[in-house]
This record gives C-alpha cells, sequence and structure tokens, in this order.
C-alpha cells in the first residue's frame, strides 16, 4: 500500500521504488476471524502481492537479514545488498507461540489453537464442527497484539456458533485477558463487559498466561490460578520482525521500529521510516491505523527527499468494527488521546452507531474486505473518512480520560 | 491532582496513587508505598527491579512492560509475580515514583 501510494506521489525520475517481501502471499488478516466458523475460507482471503503492486514498483521475493543502518543498506538472505535514499519498514508482527510455556507442546492444534495465522484457523474450523460440548476458553497472552479486540469478536462469534449448532447450552464459553477488564479504555471495556454478560460468556481478568498445558488442559497464570479447558483458543505474544532485532539500533525490546508517534520517521535514522504494525508508536496494531498512517507517511517521504520539515500530522487514529455475532458488529473509533466513545459515525448524522450494535456496522465489516483490497492496498482515499480521528459525531465522557 | 503524604512527606500523586513528578522520589518514599501495596520490606531483588524501572524510564520516558522487564531486569517473570503480586509492572513503577506503565489498545 505505502509503495502503491508514493509511487503515485513520486515521478519515476523522482524515485525507484523497490518491495521486498518474504513471499507473494498476502492475506487478508480480518477475514481470519470468520474461518473457524465456515463464514469464508482460506482461499478467499489470499492473493498474490505482485498483484497488488502498481505498474513502476519492483517486487524482490527474499527474506531480509538485517539493515545496516549506517551504511544505508538492506542486507538480504540471499547475500545480495539493496542500496537505499529513503527505508520503509513495513513489516508487520510476528507470533511467538514458543515464548509461552507449553504453548506449543502437547494439544497445539488439536485442542489449543490460534486464528491468527491461515493454517490455525483452519485447523480450528476443523475441530468446532466437531465440538459438541464442554468448556471453550478464549484468551489472549498479552498486549501488544494485531488488532485487540479481535479475541473478544472470536468469543462473541463462538457464542453465535454454538448457539446456531443448538450445544450452546452444553458450552461454558469464557473470555481470559491480561487486561483488567473487558477491553482496554473504560468506556468501550463497561459496555463490552456489559455484552459479554448478556451473552454468558464468563471474564476471567488479569489472568498473565505463564503457561498452557494442552495435556492437562489448563492455562496456568504467573500467580498459580488456573482456568481448566477442553478447547483453547489463544492469541500468542507478538514481537516485531526477526530482521528488526537482527539490525543494530532499529528496534525496541520486542522487535518493534523505535517510530516518532506523529510524523513515523525512526528515531534511530532520519531516512528510515515505519508504517502498521512493525512501529512502536503507542496505537492499535490495526489496518484502519496503517491506512490513516499512509498518508502522513507518504507525504513526510516526499518532505523528506525534498529538503523540507516532516510533518507531524499522525494523531493515533484507529476506526475498527466488533462483531458481536447474530448478524450485528459495534463501531469504535479513537486516537492516542480520545478514547473510544459512543455517539455516530462518520459525524452525528452518520449512518453508523458509534460503541452499539447494529446490523449495519455488521454489513460494513462484510463490505470492508473490497474496500481493501480495491481501495487501501491500491493507497486510495476513502470519501468521507479523514486521516485525523473527528470529534464530531461523539458523546464526550462526563469526566476527561487520562 | 491530589496529594499523599508518606514517611512523612508530601507528594503530588494521580487517581491511582503514583507520583505525578519522579524528581519527587526517595528510597525512604518507594518503602513506604511499597508497605502501602502489601510489600513490608523492599529485598535487593525488589531494588533490582525497582532500579531497572526507573532508570529505563528516565533514559528513555517509557516504562518497561512485564514482557520487557521479564527480558531485560535479570528476574524471571515468574518470579517478578511473587515479588510484586498483581500486577508486576504497575506495582514497581509505583514504587519507583514513576507513571503507570502506558498499556496500548
Amino acid at each position: 500500500m505505502i509503495a502503491n501510494r508514493l509511487r503515485r506521489a513520486l515521478t519515476i525520475d523522482e524515485a525507484a521504488i523497490t518491495v521486498v517481501d518474504r513471499d507473494d502471499m498476502h492475506v487478508y488478516q480480518p477475514g481470519l476471524l470468520f474461518v473457524p466458523f465456515g463464514l469464508t475460507s482460506v482461499e478467499e482471503i489470499v492473493r498474490s502481492r505482485r498483484r497488488q503492486i502498481r505498474d513502476g514498483v519492483e517486487l524482490r521475493t527474499a527474506e531480509v537479514d538485517h539493515v545496516d543502518l549506517e551504511m544505508d543498506r538492506v542486507h538480504l538472505g540471499d547475500g545480495e545488498t539493496l542500496p537505499y535514499d529513503v527505508l520503509v519498514v513495513a513489516s508487520g508482527s510476528r507470533l511467538q507461540p514458543e515464548e509461552t510455556e507449553g504453548m506449543t507442546g502437547p494439544g497445539w492444534m488439536e485442542r489449543v489453537f490460534t486464528f491468527y495465522t491461515p493454517e490455525g484457523a483452519a485447523s480450528l474450523a476443523e475441530a468446532l464442527r466437531s465440538f459438541d460440548g464442554g468448556r471453550v476458553v478464549v484468551s489472549f497472552v498479552d498486549l501488544p497484539i494485531k488488532c485487540p479486540v479481535a479475541p473478544l469478536e472470536l468469543a462473541f462469534l463462538a457464542d453465535w456458533y454454538f448457539h446456531d449448532c443448538g450445544v450452546r447450552d452444553d458450552v461454558e464459553l469464557t473470555f481470559v485477558t491480561p487486561l483488567d477488564g473487558a477491553f482496554t479504555k473504560p468506556v468501550a471495556s463497561e459496555q463490552l463487559a456489559g455484552l459479554l454478560a448478556a451473552k454468558g460468556i464468563g471474564l476471567v481478568t488479569e489472568f498473565a498466561t505463564g503457561e498452557v498445558d494442552g495435556a492437562g488442559g489448563r492455562l496456568v497464570s504467573y500467580d498459580d490460578r488456573e482456568v481448566p479447558f477442553d478447547l483453547l483458543v489463544t492469541v500468542p505474544l507478538h514481537g516485531g520482525a526477526a530482521y528488526v532485532e537482527r539490525s543494530s539500533g532499529l528496534g525496541d525490546d520486542l522487535g518493534f521500529v523505535r517510530t516518532d508517534p506523529r510524523t513515523l520517521q525512526s528515531t534511530a535514522k532520519p531516512n528510515v521510516f515505519a508504517i502498521g504494525d512493525a512501529t512502536n508508536v503507542p496505537t492499535s496494531k490495526a489496518g484502519s491505523v496503517t491506512h490513516f498512517e499512509a498518508e502522513v507517511l507518504t507525504e513526510n517521504v516526499r518532505r523528506y527527499l525534498a529538503g523540507e520539515p516532516l510533518e507531524d500530522g499522525f494523531d493515533g487514529h484507529a476506526n475498527c468494527f466488533v462483531e458481536t455475532g447474530f448478524h450485528k458488529a459495534l463501531l469504535i473509533d479513537f486516537n492516542y488521546e480520545v478514547e473510544p466513545l459512543p455517539g455516530r459515525y462518520p459525524s452525528s448524522l452518520g449512518p453508523l452507531p458509534l460503541l452499539k450494535e447494529s446490523r449495519l456496522n455488521h454489513m460494513a465489516k462484510l463490505a470492508f474486505q473490497s474496500i481493501y483490497w480495491h481501495m487501501l492496498l491500491p493507497g486510495r482515499e476513502i470519501p468521507g473518512i479523514s486521516t485525523q480521528m473527528q470529534m464530531r459525531g461523539k458523546k464526550a465522557a462526563a469526566t476527561a480520560s487520562a | 491532582m491530589t496529594t499523599a503524604t508518606l514517611s512523612g512527606t508530601t507528594v503530588d500523586v494521580d487517581a491511582e496513587g503514583f507520583l505525578t513528578d519522579p524528581a519527587e522520589w526517595t528510597e525512604e518514599l518507594a518503602a513506604a508505598i511499597g508497605r502501602e501495596n502489601g510489600i513490608p520490606e523492599l529485598t535487593p531483588r525488589h531494588w533490582q527491579v525497582v532500579n531497572y524501572m526507573r532508570t529505563t524510564y528516565l533514559d528513555t520516558g517509557q516504562a518497561p512492560s512485564i514482557r520487557s522487564l521479564g527480558k531485560q531486569s535479570g528476574v524471571p517473570i515468574k518470579e517478578l509475580y511473587a515479588l510484586f503480586p498483581k500486577g508486576p509492572a504497575k506495582l514497581a513503577a509505583k514504587i519507583g515514583g514513576i507513571p503507570k506503565p502506558r498499556g496500548c489498545i
């Protein structure tokens, strides 16, 4: 997406653009949520990367070994080096199930699943088809994770799925979180906790997962609490790309690129920028965030090349649909300073209610896959949706948020 | 903003009892905050974590997360939970006189 945007912003004479990616498989990651319930399939959400890239952009399929910030060079896995004037790191985040004791041990992909990979989502779909009752636990180990609402959505959709299969009464469904509530921010947390309760989904908070015992069917916390399960759907710890860790000075201790939260310039070197899940900026790791970042980043790369001062225009804006099952969804819209609030979107007369279940939000979420392939990846704007978060339409909380 | 009096010293704290000015922090204050939060005495292992937390915050402007603490402080996560019951990162930050670590969405 950023290459496509940069290609439009810069002429062929101004810049040659090369994308390095490890394979030719681009996954529409929001679709992974629906795979376990047979609502879509892996084949429907994967496309060729090459076909998403505009003319005038070269695609190299290779692993990156490391970046030499001093010499302005990317070292590829095959030993070749690519020199650059400007580098944009967009290598996302990496699942680290092996960082949690026992997670990939006995039962992994048999009764312990993650839906954050195509293989995991497909295996879970298989397991759910023959599941006719018992204790189902949905958990995530710790933030940051991609799309922090996705585990909640998985729990809501599981409730709906078991209901439709006629076995809901035989399933004890529990959501386990390291946070002190259903979500990170107070207003949304209260709303989502209410939804969990209304759907009969148990909520276990402040659970810092220390061990997954797949054989014994137990989640064990660092302070020795236990949650039993017959089937566990969990989200492993996340870190940045391994090559970021191998690139001296580029990343923080989790491998995310140290990035200025407003300009998206790396704090390690002025000719390096970062976007999306690869950064350490304190907002959601979500597709919408990457879209909003892209506009600021494209402009700042152009300014950097022209020797102009950068704009500090990124405000942490995120916009996420939260599937709640039964053909409904919530919508949340927030930034670095403003937590998700109730109201309407994109304005007070807007069609989509914020922080409230509606069918229209669900339909918008489904329509989003097409918007993703046809507008977001090619790097086009979505009409009526601004990069900076807008307060219009939102009902401010009674007390100011921290 | 509110104030709290600990060990005879009055300091500014936020609604959850975190010091708002890290410069007001002293070791005596740290011990007093520990006692208020169920840690009768700060052992050398406690100090190792609290000092790491405080130094990292003063150097980088960000308090380390629990995962960073487990990797970098020299104290494994399991022990962190034994030393600082419930939320080691939060409690060690409070004792270290730095703001509450920011959870990100």
